[in-house]
């Protein structure tokens, strides 16, 4: 069975003034254990996808399954957002605990990933002590302390330094292989896509839908700032000169499909 | 809203000690200079003694008088929990204004916070009850505390209630701030991680809305005492406002400051020994 299953038709946002489509012929499959990247201009329907994956978003046509369940039942999943949204009152132990399951805490799941991700020393700081790296580290330790079947993550390394997403990124994956997850990783920097994942789906500006379903060949470890990953970015944005384009000039693309659907409405 | 808690300067309590005494040295000469001869020039006005200033010594052996007699203005047996407690007259007095004001302050605090975290998350509500919410609170003190000795008699009863329908508007108005403000992104990251609806509240929804609770109870002694006082003074027989009206009729100004300073100084005492604790326990994690 797939650890995910992904069929979503339509996935519209209403308003009075316009309907927008965020998502359209979404449909795409993750095989168990597989580290899946999304790549896609900003406003091509990443988050919206998550959101419906994580049960937040219940209101779109078609279907999604996560090893066979709905989204909101089954199994709980993981997820890192964009920031690291911590509970400013806990502490670094109680916003992981927070999130456990009950078996999880009789495991001491909690500790043993806090000490996994380097912070074994800062379980009783509150988060507002910590810098944005280890916050973000936090955040990793969270959304693996149930051992999730499926991992989501939201651009999760955005605005770090490279040295610090770099330490995070070798996190994650040592997180990856130990527990043997799948992980799907969205993201808006291909390079970053072509660091960490098995395969990478590209998704058109708005509305989503998948355009490329790309494997990565290259062999694990990989170096961060290795010449095997700048060499299959080249390649690749020659073979598909589109994409890059997609990529760069997504604000523009985004701003002119809100335009077009709303003198439509008009 | 970070407060001066722990102060880094040792030399803190003794300006506010210092000041202290400087303001009783202030008062002890006005009292003096006010009541001697020479400053009462005028024959009229020495013979009535119009001006009449204590000093706060005068005030300390008032206090002293009523702690430890009773004049049998009122029956001063306080009751607990099925005892009978004798005491005298400012402890009595100060006792039963504090219970009423407890009383009032936890009922307020209650349905205060529930109808404005209501009225903060769901927006229907509160266009519908807007209105209502400012009629409340410009809702003079004195007419909710007359319609309600009317209705309901001259009892405790009527006093809290009266309260309590002051000071709701009030608690409400601040949590419907802090019930608005919410983060949706944490309440998110429950939803994501399925946490039960309990622990939501619990764990993510009411913490952030602590520092509006804090506001709320803070103005809230500050006010309740004060309207508590009045009611007690418009229509009951006993506690500190009945006393202060006593005063007034009597013209006993030296009752008056007594009770006046000794209440002061409870109110002070529950600030820093229950108020401040509390508010220091909630804002922990920001400093």
């Amino acid at each position: 069975m797939n650890a995910l299953d992904v069929d979503i038709r339509r996935k519209v946002f209403s308003s009075p003034t316009l309907d927008f489509v965020a998502l359209s012929q979404l449909k795409f499959t993750v095989p168990r254990g597989q580290f899946c990247c999304i790549v896609g201009p900003s406003g091509s329907g990443k988050t919206t996808f998550l959101n419906i994956v994580s049960g937040l978003d219940g209101d779109y046509e078609g279907e999604v399954r996560i090893a066979g369940h709905a989204p909101g039942t089954g199994p709980r999943l993981g997820y890192m957002f964009q920031s690291p949204r911590l509970m400013p009152w806990l502490t670094v132990e109680k916003n992981v605990a927070l999130v456990a399951t009950h078996r999880a805490i009789a495991q001491g799941m909690p500790r043993k990933l806090l000490e996994q991700v380097g912070l074994v020393a800062s379980v009783d700081a509150y988060p507002n002590r910590l810098s944005g790296g280890m916050q973000r580290r936090v955040a990793l330790a969270r959304a693996f302390v149930n051992e999730p079947p499926l991992l989501l993550l939201d651009e999760p390394f955005i605005s770090l330094d490279a040295p610090v997403a770099n330490k995070l990124r070798d996190l994650l994956l040592d997180q990856w292989r130990a527990r043997g997850a799948t992980i799907v990783f969205v993201t808006h920097d291909l390079r970053e896509a072509i660091q960490l994942g098995d395969r990478v789906l590209f998704m058109s500006a708005s509305p989503g839908r998948v355009v490329l379903d790309l494997p990565v060949p290259l062999d694990r470890p990989r170096e961060w700032e290795g010449r095997s990953i700048d060499e299959f970015r080249a390649q690749l944005l020659t073979e598909h000169p589109a994409l890059l384009a997609g990529l760069e000039q997504s604000r523009l693309a985004e701003g002119e499909a809100v335009r077009a659907v709303k003198a439509g409405a008009a | 809203m970070r407060l001066l808690t722990s102060s880094p300067f040792a030399s803190y309590r003794w300006v506010r000690l210092s000041s202290l005494v400087v303001l009783l040295a202030i008062w002890q000469v006005a009292a003096t200079a006010m009541t001697s001869e020479t400053f009462i020039a005028d024959e009229y006005a020495r013979s009535r003694n119009a001006v009449y200033f204590p000093s706060p010594v005068v005030v300390a052996e008032a206090i002293w008088k009523s702690a430890t007699t009773s004049s049998g203005l009122t029956r001063n047996v306080i009751e607990v929990l099925g005892f009978s407690i004798t005491t005298h007259d400012l402890v009595f007095n100060i006792y039963q204004t504090l219970y009423r004001a407890t009383v009032a302050f936890v009922i307020a605090m209650v349905l205060g916070s529930a109808i404005g975290m209501a009225l903060g998350r769901v927006k229907g509500l509160n266009r519908f009850f807007d209105g209502w919410v400012l009629l409340g609170l410009n809702m003079p003190a004195l007419v909710v505390g007359i319609l309600s000795y009317i209705w309901l008699g001259l009892n405790d009863t009527a006093l809290v209630v009266a309260v309590v329908i002051n000071k709701i508007p009030l608690v409400a108005v601040t949590t419907r701030e802090g019930a608005a403000a919410v983060q949706p992104e944490l309440l998110h990251v429950a939803r994501a991680f399925r946490l039960s609806r309990w622990q939501t509240l619990r764990r993510v929804f009411l913490p952030q809305l602590y520092p509006y609770f804090m506001v709320a109870a803070r103005n809230g002694i500050a006010l309740i005492w004060k309207i508590v006082l009045v009611y007690e003074l418009l229509g009951r027989s006993n506690g500190v406002g009945f006393m202060l009206a006593n005063s007034f009729s009597t013209l006993d100004v030296d009752q008056l400051l007594a009770y006046a300073f000794s209440f002061i100084g409870v109110v002070m005492l529950i600030e820093s020994f229950i108020v401040r604790p509390l508010e220091r326990r909630a804002t922990r994690w920001r400093m």
